[in-house]
């Protein structure tokens, strides 16, 4: 067992590596033409998302992520931009999840998903030093393009049973976890696209096929890294999601927060465009060979 | 009520009618998806494992668990009868819901015993009992090792190694978790 000054010298030494990370990552974004933007993260109303619980925070609540207030952002006319900061989900509490985390998103104007895939390998070639693919245990290969892989197709791979059979038996996210996840971005990292438009409350859907939306999530050694989509910029459609989910937050027993209308009000004026939001304590982890994410942040809940 | 969110190691809950511990525990949610909650969980009479994934809405009744200290008074054939040390309402417990406690328990002892709905299901005696060396062979002469053990039996029964200078008629201090010797008790 770690005796405490050990454990503190580890804590400082990623602590460290959490530092040189974020602004490795900052410094890619400024490169590539982004602009860091600040959006408030007490709000009124965040985006109603059926297994999202948002944290109050007086009349209002802490934001789930800063989607809303950046894409507002691309309606008046912002091109690039990328934010970095905390996130609270009520009850998020696992190996890999805590209740506040930081989220690091960007958006691009005039873009497809496609192009956020393009961005997190330019990410992952800036960050993903030798020494650091050398502290993750030196089993991840990083040269781009990664593999994409559909989730029907992952499904047919690794699960009992089809997609729109878990589906239909309620049992998607059991079988993804247990059986789909843990096998995914096992050589080097894989995009997961293309979920089912059931699952997707902001993403657009597939031109071809509109059973699925244009979503994907980045996977590296098991842990789901990032979740990017194709933006939904159809205000009638994004409002009759929000009520569904927000019905679903009724059958939970859980009073949903007031319509985001302002967003809405916004969304006729956006462009076309994607975006993507990557959990920065999950990169960490990865980037560090750290085993829980307890172990990047400088206090975990429980101690404080 | 628990719900969900109540859930972590060493919570004790009602499932099935059977009073559960959670001996492993796990969040998982995947992208926008419905939180997860994998659990693992040892059946507090039997001590059968069980592995039960839950979902945010679950809701779970509370294990209906009362630890109570009682004595041990005596045994009877296969039952043991011990006494509620406020009420002095006796109640029996059986040889197999003991367990390794047998070994160590002499009589007017006290001990917890956890009750579900109100019947024992289990024990947990002192972390240490001081018993007596009802058999054991005679130190040898000379032998000045110090490492070596050798084997007695005390009062209950109950058989252990012991380091060499016990002798019988000794007192000596039983760690009740482990069943290992951890000293000699001056009288």
């Amino acid at each position: 067992m770690a005796t405490v000054p050990d454990r503190a010298a580890n804590r400082l030494s990623t602590l460290k590596e959490r530092a040189a990370i974020i602004q490795a990552t900052r410094s890619f974004f400024i490169e590539q033409g982004f602009l860091e933007v600040e959006t408030p993260v007490r709000i009124p109303a965040p985006a109603p998302e059926a297994h999202i619980e948002p944290e109050p925070a007086g009349d209002w609540y802490l934001q789930t992520s800063p989607e809303l207030c950046m894409k507002r952002l691309l309606a008046q006319g912002y091109t690039k931009i990328f934010q970095i900061c905390k996130c609270f989900r009520r009850h998020e509490r696992g190996e890999r999840h805590l209740p506040e985390m930081t989220m690091l998103e960007w958006y691009r104007a005039d873009a497809g998903y496609r192009e956020l895939m393009a961005d997190c390998e330019g990410l992952f070639a800036a960050l993903a030093t030798p020494e650091r693919i050398a502290a993750m245990g030196g089993a991840l290969d990083f040269t781009p393009p990664w593999p994409r892989l559909t989730l029907t197709e992952a499904f047919r791979r690794y699960a009992p049973v089809s997609l729109a059979e878990a589906i239909v038996r309620q049992s998607f996210e059991e079988i993804l976890v247990s059986t789909v996840e843990p096998r995914l971005g096992a050589g080097s990292p894989v995009f997961l696209c293309d979920y089912p438009a059931s699952q997707a409350s902001l993403a657009r859907l597939h031109p071809d096929n509109a059973g699925f939306a244009e979503r994907f999530e980045l996977y590296c050694n098991g842990v789901e890294l990032a979740n990017g989509f194709a933006e939904l910029n159809d205000p009638a459609e994004q409002r009759r999601r929000f009520e569904h989910e927000q019905d679903l937050i009724r059958t939970f027993g859980r009073t949903p927060a007031p319509m985001p209308e302002p967003f809405l009000d916004d969304l006729v004026r956006m462009p076309e465009a994607a975006g993507i939001a990557l959990g920065v304590d999950r990169l960490v982890m990865l980037l560090t060979g750290a085993s829980s994410i307890a172990q990047v942040v400088a206090f975990p809940p429980e101690r404080l | 009520m628990y719900t969900a969110a109540d859930l972590k190691k060493g919570l004790k809950l009602e499932i099935d009618g059977n009073p559960y511990i959670i001996t492993e525990f796990q969040f998982a949610k995947p992208g926008k998806g419905q939180a997860l909650y994998r659990t693992k969980m040892r059946n507090m009479v039997n001590g059968n494992m069980l592995e039960r994934t839950f979902r945010s809405n679950d809701k779970f009744k509370k294990a209906d668990l009362e630890e109570r200290t009682m004595q041990y008074l005596y045994s009877q054939g296969e039952e043991f009868i011990f006494m509620d040390n406020q009420s002095y309402e006796q109640i029996h417990i059986t040889r197999e819901q003991l367990g390794d406690c047998i070994n160590f328990m002499v009589d007017n002892m006290d001990a917890q015993v956890l009750l579900f709905q109100g019947a024992p299901i289990g024990v947990t005696l002192p972390i240490s009992v001081t018993l007596r060396v009802i058999k054991a062979d005679p130190w040898a002469k000379g032998d000045t090792s110090g490492t070596d053990t050798k084997p007695v039996t005390v009062q209950t029964g109950y058989e252990l190694q012991v380091p060499p200078f016990v002798d019988e008629g000794d007192l000596i201090q039983i760690d009740t978790r482990t069943g290992e010797y951890m000293t000699r008790v001056k009288e």
